[in-house]
């Protein structure tokens, strides 16, 4: 290929790609980097040493960071609890909506779309009376907290949904399913579920995702998770609250790598 | 039998004949039922999505005891309150238009690689996690970059003697949310902007070509009015953005009430700011007309915009 071809079109050139990524990459990595090279300082006195890192998993220790470990537990609690809600309840509506009632689609997309509009500051105004009752209901256990989640990642997982029945003619499926005698819970169970597993997938993924890294509504409501628990160690403990940081930036970063690869690839439609 | 035509007898339906009358029965028994299966969302969304907003959104109105008043909402005009709404309209607004020049830069830089190859993985996956997981931890990533005793305010007055906080520190006031702000705003731009420019056709640049255009007239003919309406509106949803993000905010000023999203943690807090009871709820009303507003025009937009990713 010669260098001087005429380009068309809105390629950038090579030289050009290059320097844009390079240097934007360069400027994103500074704050990781920084936060890395913070672990692993030995007070301020200068100097470097491992000691941050050997002590979250020492044992002697252990009781030092019990806020923190509980908080992890907290919030994969919280996370399981609201990907629970995702797959019960926001699924089977999408589902039912999608096949019976083709006139609410807009309804429900607009439903699901809200939590942008109405941010976590603000519905953490108008939750904090609702929770007065919730707690009433059923205790004040952690896990309440993922009704509101359930909300917050409503958009998201109302996308990753979406993109999958929208990528499937579930109504000639369900229709043909149904005509070779299938009755409803098996059009579900065996027609429907495995062909929207994809959509599925990336919607319970981003879900856990959002709630590792949700504050606003859980600080405000006085409820312990990841977050609210960094913030509070960091105070005491700026090392651990930072290195807990990274791994969960770490673990979400390929959470959704592996989102990337479930909506890239597609198991078993490899044609030959 | 006679149960179950019983609402068809009461609506009058009386010319319609007896198998008929009890096939649409049937049919409108099944279509009761049939919505029974939306009752746990609907129930859902009302209770915690709902019922939450119009909380928020109506506590505003009332006072301590629960009678109407206008107080609260006339707070809105306190030039205290005005101020926080400014500061957080200039910092939405700054870090929204950098972040969003800086993201379609990037778009661009990948246009052309594989769509499923490692480097735009990598960069959409590090980009979610930015833009939606940050939050707290960005704050700490700031404070060990340009704390006070951060890696790169150190390096630069070892070096290069150049002190950043000469003039006071100033990464826990308002300017210190802007390089935090673009740090999660670039991202966002690129997952929302990328769509666009990937809808781009190659057949118009060999059109435009073919008939003896420039990349210029290209850029500025077809690319330019082609994008616009979505750049546009992926800046209008990166000021939504900044305007309602409250984590990294809070994290890095934990004093202090300096734009609307703390402003309404320092009324839930402390329940008398200004003097007033239910001021949080008035300030959700502010915040929410912003964002309906910003919104709305957001997604006028992005019908325009869609035209052209059929």
């Amino acid at each position: 290929m010669t260098s001087n071809a005429v380009r068309i079109g809105a390629e950038p050139g090579k030289l050009a790609r290059r320097t844009i990524l390079t240097v934007v990459g360069v400027v994103f990595a500074i704050p990781i980097i920084s936060m890395m090279e913070f672990t692993f300082r030995d007070g301020l006195g200068g100097g470097y040493t491992l000691e941050h890192w050997v002590a979250l998993f020492d044992p002697e220790q252990n009781s030092k960071y019990r806020q923190l470990f509980q908080a992890v537990q907290n919030s994969f609690v919280l996370a399981v609890v609201t990907v629970t809600i995702i797959l019960f309840v926001l699924l089977p509506t999408m589902i039912l909506v999608q096949l019976q009632f083709p006139k609410l689609r807009r309804v429900l997309e607009f439903i699901c779309i809200i939590p942008i509009t109405v941010p976590a500051i603000v519905l953490v105004v108008g939750l904090a009376p609702v929770y007065g009752i919730v707690v009433r209901v059923f205790g004040g256990s952690v896990w309440t907290l993922a009704f509101a989640y359930g909300i917050t990642v409503l958009p998201y997982a109302y996308r990753a949904i979406q993109a999958s029945i929208t990528s499937v003619d579930m109504t000639t499926l369900s229709e043909a399913a149904r005509s070779l005698g299938a009755g409803w819970l098996n059009v579900l169970w065996r027609v429907l579920l495995p062909n929207l597993r994809r959509g599925i997938l990336a919607a319970s993924l981003i879900s856990v995702a959002v709630v590792l890294g949700e504050y606003t509504i859980a600080s405000l409501l006085n409820r312990q998770n990841l977050q609210t628990a960094l913030v509070q160690v960091s105070k005491s403990d700026p090392y651990a609250a930072v290195i807990f940081a990274l791994l969960a930036l770490a673990f979400v970063f390929l959470l959704l790598l592996l989102i990337g690869r479930v909506g890239s690839t597609r198991p078993g439609r490899k044609t030959t | 039998m006679t149960v179950a035509n019983a609402p068809e007898l009461l609506s009058g339906d009386a010319e319609a004949s007896g198998p008929r009358r009890r096939l649409s029965g049937a049919r409108r028994r099944r279509g009761v039922t049939k919505y029974l299966g939306l009752v746990p969302f609907a129930l859902y969304v009302l209770l915690f999505l709902a019922v939450p907003t119009l909380i928020a959104l109506g506590t505003g109105f009332f006072d301590g005891d629960g009678a109407l008043t206008l107080d609260n909402v006339s707070a809105l005009a306190d030039p205290v309150i005005l101020a926080t709404f400014a500061s957080s309209f200039w910092v939405s607004a700054l870090t929204a238009v950098v972040g969003s020049v800086l993201g379609a830069l990037v778009c661009y830089a990948m246009l052309g690689t594989k769509p499923d190859g490692p480097l735009r993985s990598f960069v959409s996956s590090a980009s979610s996690v930015l833009a939606q997981f940050g939050g707290v931890m960005l704050a700490f990533a700031f404070i060990a970059t340009i704390g006070i005793q951060g890696l790169v305010t150190i390096l630069l007055k070892d070096t290069l003697g150049f002190d950043i906080f000469a003039n006071g520190v100033w990464l826990y006031q308002v300017p210190g949310l802007l390089l935090p702000y673009i740090y999660f705003q670039v991202p966002l731009m690129v997952i929302t902007f990328m769509p666009a420019l990937e809808g781009l056709k190659p057949q118009w640049a060999e059109a435009a070509a073919t008939l003896g255009g420039t990349r210029w007239t290209y850029w500025t003919r077809i690319a330019g009015p082609v994008l616009a309406p979505s750049f546009l509106g992926s800046l209008l949803l990166l000021f939504a953005n900044a305007f309602s993000s409250y984590a990294t905010a809070a994290a890095l000023i934990s004093q202090g009430a300096q734009i609307v999203p703390l402003q309404i943690r320092a009324a839930l807090i402390s329940e008398t700011v200004l003097g007033r009871s239910n001021l949080a709820g008035a300030l959700a009303l502010g915040m929410i007309i912003v964002m309906v507003v910003v919104m709305t025009a957001y997604s006028f937009l992005q019908a325009r915009t869609e035209r052209w990713q059929q």
